[in-house]
Order: C-alpha cells, then structure tokens, then sequence
C-alpha cells in the first residue's frame, strides 16, 4: 500500500475517531430524520475557535460545504493542508478568532467524524453503507442545533456558509428564526436546479458505476471505488470554476511536453489538473458520503416546505441577512441569490445583497477575493457593533 | 460610479429629503449611494431604513455601515417589492438617469404609502439660456456631463414632473424649489418662477387610491 494508500487510511479513521471534539448523543435522544428514520446513537464532530463570551452572544457557526468539514481554520488532519476558509476565520480575519466563538461542526451524513455511511450501524456492526438513511438539509440543521443547545448556546450571534453550507444557513433561519442574530448565506440558492441534480447525478452514477463500489459495501468488502470518485470530482470541479478563469490558468497548453502524443494520456495540462485534483479528493473523502451530500443538495426546496411561497419561509424574520452571489458563479447563478433577496423582502426580512465582480467562479467563495472579504467585514463588524459584542 | 450621487447633491438637499419622512417609519432608499441619508434617517428619525445601490463601493460602504442595502437599480429591482412595503420610497437625484422614469415612478407609488422625489430642473435660466443663445446642450456645475457621456438620459423640468405625477395619478403633498445653495424659494411664488429659477426641486407624493 503506498503513500494514497495510507491517506485513505487516515481518513477511514477521522470517519471513526475524529481529530476534532465529538457530541456524542446515546439512544436516549434520536433525531427524528425528514424521511422517516430515527437516528440513535448521533454522534456530531466539531472544531471551535476562539471563546465563548460570558454573554454567550459571539457564537459563530459556519457551514461547510458539499466535500468541507469541520477544519475550517486549523490544518487538515489528513491532507495537512491549511482550513478551508482560512481567507474568513482567524485573528483579524472577517470572522474574528479574537471576537468571536466560531463553530464548525461536519453535517449529518459526513465523513469527518460526525454520523454518516461510513459509520457503524449499531444494529449490524457493521458501517451502515446505503442503510444509512437518506440525509436533508433541514436534517442537518436539527443536528446542528442540538450541537449548539449542548454548547449552551440560545442564539447565535451570526450562521455563515457557502454553497451548500449557504443552504444550511437559509433552512437555519426558516427553522430556527429566533436563535440567530445574523445570516450569511453566500453562492447558494433555495433550491437546487434541474441542471445542478443533473450533475450531481453524473457524478453519483460514475461512483456506482464503479465495480469496486459493490453496492455501498466496499467497506466490509474491503475495496474502494476510487475511480468512480474520482470520475465524480474530476467533473465537479469543471462546475465550479467559470470558462475564462480555467483558460486563463490552463489554456490549451500541454502538460511536461512539446507536442500531441497521439494517446490518451493526460497531453493537456487542464486533463493533468482534473486527474489530480480527482485522486487528491479520494485520499479525503468517503464515496457514499459523497452519494449522500449530493442527494441532500438535490432535495433541498425551502419553498416547498412553506406552502410554496419562499417569503413564508422568513415571514417576520428579524434576523439581518447578507447574501452574496458571484458574476462568474453559473453554478449557482446570481439569478437565485436574486430569488432569496426578493423572498426575504417579501418577508419583511432586513437584507443586504452584493454580487461581487469576480471571474473566479462558484469556488470564488473560498479564496481571497478583496471585495468579498471587504464586504463580509462590513457586515460582521456592523452586526456585532449592533449585537453589542466588544 | 454612484448613479445617485452623479449629480453630487448638497449635504442640505438630504436635510430637505429627510425633514420630509415621519420619525420610526419604514424607508426604502433607491440610489442609497454610500448610505448618507439613510444613515441620517436611521440616527436622526428612528426610520426602520433599506436601500437600493447600484456600486459595489456604495453597497459596501452601507453595508459596514449596518445598512440594509441591496444592489440592484431602479429600473430593474423596484418590480420584485411588493404593495405597501414601505411608508417612503425615495429616489434622490437619480429619475433623470432611469431608463423607464414613469414606470419607476410608479413602482415607487406602489411600493410606499408616500413616495419622496428629487429631480434636477433642466427648465433653469442657465439651462434655458446655454440652448437658447449658445444652441449647444447645457453644461453646468451641477449637471456637469457632456451630451454623449451623461448617465442623465431622461432629463426633466420642473413643470415636467408636475405633470408626470397627475398622468401616473399621484397627488403631490408638498413641494419645494431650491436654489443652488440649497435654499428653498419662495414657496408662494408661482410655479413657472419656480421652474426658472429652482436648481432642483423635493416632491412629496401619494397615490390617489
């Protein structure tokens, strides 16, 4: 087994014992699940930073998405790479270490420690696999909130989140509007797309389609289906990155060599990138929780669940709100953000909304664009100047 | 660049705007620029404040400032706000540079209970004389765009809003000329005096139901 092998290793392990704090609730206290299930026992792995104040009125809880976790600001256990909004958390950052008590737990259904496929079913000791039943956004959120209540936590001073993290940050003010202060949901939508279930369906079926998947088992059978993963991430990550900023970093140019090989080899540095950025996923990530995040994003329709009408959702909301879209974000398109604004307006809500001018893409929301940190300082630094937090 | 603030508007003409909006009411700002006035609405009249923005700066600005400030512009956001959202919808120094000014007109009346609008006199004596003796499209401290770069596409006269507002059958409650520094005329004078010699001119009105 070679050095991937060991990295797949290490993060079969993070699935079990975590390298972050665990809640560990026992079959006393089941979540009720959207599609029916009863989750018992729950475990919810989190990483926090800086302090809760005597007030308890600085807890921050951001939101990972799709393939995130709980490092959002600490280096990654298995990768060794530094957290994945380190442009947002840490001392000076937007959300300030120094000031605020952030949280970042990994969803329902993850793979970094907190409950999900790859962990053991109690009642056949063995990893759940498909058992494990279907997760939603809503189910996450609840799971969340239990996390917060053993926190000591009423209300949060803000819930943030990108993407699918942004998801969570919407159903968290619809479920829960009085337990936060302020919301930051960026690059998101209220329901996921025809075209984004479209890809998101590639990518579950290169996963299956995988023999070494052996229908959800390959744990207890003891292969992987790598390739299919990395199938699945290699045409993912296309989504989110715009046209120009992948020609502008790739081009047509040929990778470590002069001329068209007349193969199938990886001759074009963009096919290099893709491959590598499909084997780096595998080493991390767990292929069924991958089938279980996407299918999450796929049902999600906040709308739907408030009669049809999306202003339902935030009747009488007082929580402040800033969401963010992106011009070269096709993924989630600037239109949706539009969607939410209208919503939250209709509502009542208070709203702010920035499209920021960027030809980075979707990921733009993880990386270091000046006028998105600029304008989430702003919102940070005004919301807790009126939530009195020193 | 700011489309509300093209025109550069006197700290006093958001004095005149804001004298005009009833304390703890609800307002919505279209072209809300850095957040000035609002900012002077929320500190000063307790007003429960929104604002449309077009910049990315001026959204930033309002935004650090605690503002609720979408960005967006008159012509294409005010459509997704529903009936009687807003006690006030302001457009300050910004109808000149709509596309549609009669629909955004009537969104805002709409919108708010009462809709509060700004305009620059284009009927003034040094606009009239620069056409008149000069033949040449005016120029001046405050309209200080060539004919070919202006962001102002629908310039009106005072006259012209007048008459705007009974077309999108809107009463007129109050109404002030300013001169260039800000003053306001005469309010007894004639409304073609007003039309001469006002800078621009504050309209406060509601739509007759």
């Amino acid at each position: 087994m070679g050095e991937a092998g060991a990295f797949v290793n290490g993060a079969i392990a993070q699935s079990v014992s975590p390298d972050s704090p665990t809640l560990r609730l026992g079959p006393g206290s089941p979540l009720r699940m959207d599609s029916g299930a009863v989750l018992a026992p729950l475990t919810i792995a989190y990483q926090t930073y800086g302090a809760l104040n005597a007030a308890k009125s600085n807890a921050l809880l951001v939101c990972h998405a799709l393939t995130g976790d709980q490092h959002v600001g600490n280096l990654h256990p298995v990768t060794g790479r530094p957290g994945w909004w380190e442009t947002m958390v840490g001392p000076g950052r937007p959300f300030d270490t120094d000031r605020f008590f952030v949280i970042c737990p990994n969803v329902l259904g993850g793979c970094m420690g907190s409950t999900g496929p790859a962990s053991i079913n109690p009642e056949t000791g063995e990893p759940y696999g498909l058992d494990f039943p279907i997760v939603t956004i809503a189910d996450m959120v609840r799971a969340q909130a239990l996390l917060i209540d053993h926190l000591g936590i009423d209300m949060l001073f803000c819930v943030a989140g990108g993407s699918m993290g942004g998801m969570q940050v919407l159903q968290w003010a619809a479920t829960y509007p009085d337990r936060l202060f302020a919301a930051l949901p960026i690059a998101t939508a209220t329901r996921h797309s025809s075209q984004n279930i479209a890809f998101h369906e590639v990518g579950r079926q290169a996963v299956m389609a995988d023999p070494d998947w052996r229908g959800g088992r390959y744990l207890v059978e003891g292969t992987r289906p790598a390739k299919g993963l990395a199938v699945a991430r290699m045409a993912a990550h296309i989504t989110y990155l715009s046209e120009t900023a992948l020609h502008r970093r790739f081009g047509r140019n040929l990778q470590d060599r002069s001329a068209r090989t007349f193969s199938f080899d990886a001759d074009f540095q963009v096919e290099s990138y893709l491959r590598h950025q499909g084997t780096i996923f595998v080493e991390r990530f767990d292929p069924n929780s991958y089938l279980y995040m996407t299918r999450a994003m796929d049902y999600f329709d906040l709308a739907a669940d408030y009669g049809g009408s999306l202003a339902n959702a935030f009747k009488d909301s007082r929580t402040r709100f800033c969401v963010v879209s992106f011009t070269s974000d096709w993924l989630f398109p600037t239109r949706d953000s539009r969607a939410i604004v209208r919503a939250l307006n209709a509502g009542g809500a208070s709203v702010s909304f920035v499209e920021i001018e960027t030809d980075r893409g979707h990921d733009a929301f993880l990386l270091d664009v000046p006028d998105f940190v600029d304008t989430t300082r702003g919102f940070i630094d005004a919301a807790a100047r009126a939530r009195g937090i020193a | 660049m700011s489309l509300a603030r093209t025109l550069a508007p006197p700290r006093v003409d958001l004095l005149r705007v804001a004298e005009l909006v009833a304390p703890g009411s609800r307002v919505l700002d279209v072209g809300c620029g850095d957040g000035e006035l609002l900012r002077l609405l929320v500190e000063q009249r307790n007003v429960d404040g929104r604002g449309i923005e077009l910049s990315q700066q001026g959204v930033n600005d309002c935004v650090a400032k605690g503002l609720s400030v979408i960005q967006g512009d008159a012509d294409a956001d005010l459509v997704d706000y529903p009936n009687d959202a807003f006690d006030y919808v302001i457009l300050s120094q910004t109808l000149q540079a709509t596309r549609q000014p009669r629909v955004v007109l009537e969104h805002m009346l709409r919108i708010g209970g009462r809709a509060i609008v700004s305009v620059p006199n284009f009927g003034h004596w040094r606009v009239r004389t620069q056409i008149a003796l000069l033949g040449r499209m005016p120029v001046t401290e405050s309209l200080s765009h060539s004919w070919y770069d202006t962001p102002n596409i629908h310039f009106c006269t005072i006259a012209d809003f007048i008459a705007l507002a009974g077309e999108v059958g809107a009463t007129i409650d109050k109404s002030a000329a300013l001169d260039p520094q800000g003053r306001p005329l005469n309010p007894i004078w004639p409304k073609w005096a007003w039309n001469l010699l006002g800078e621009q001119a504050i309209f406060l009105l509601h739509r007759r139901r």
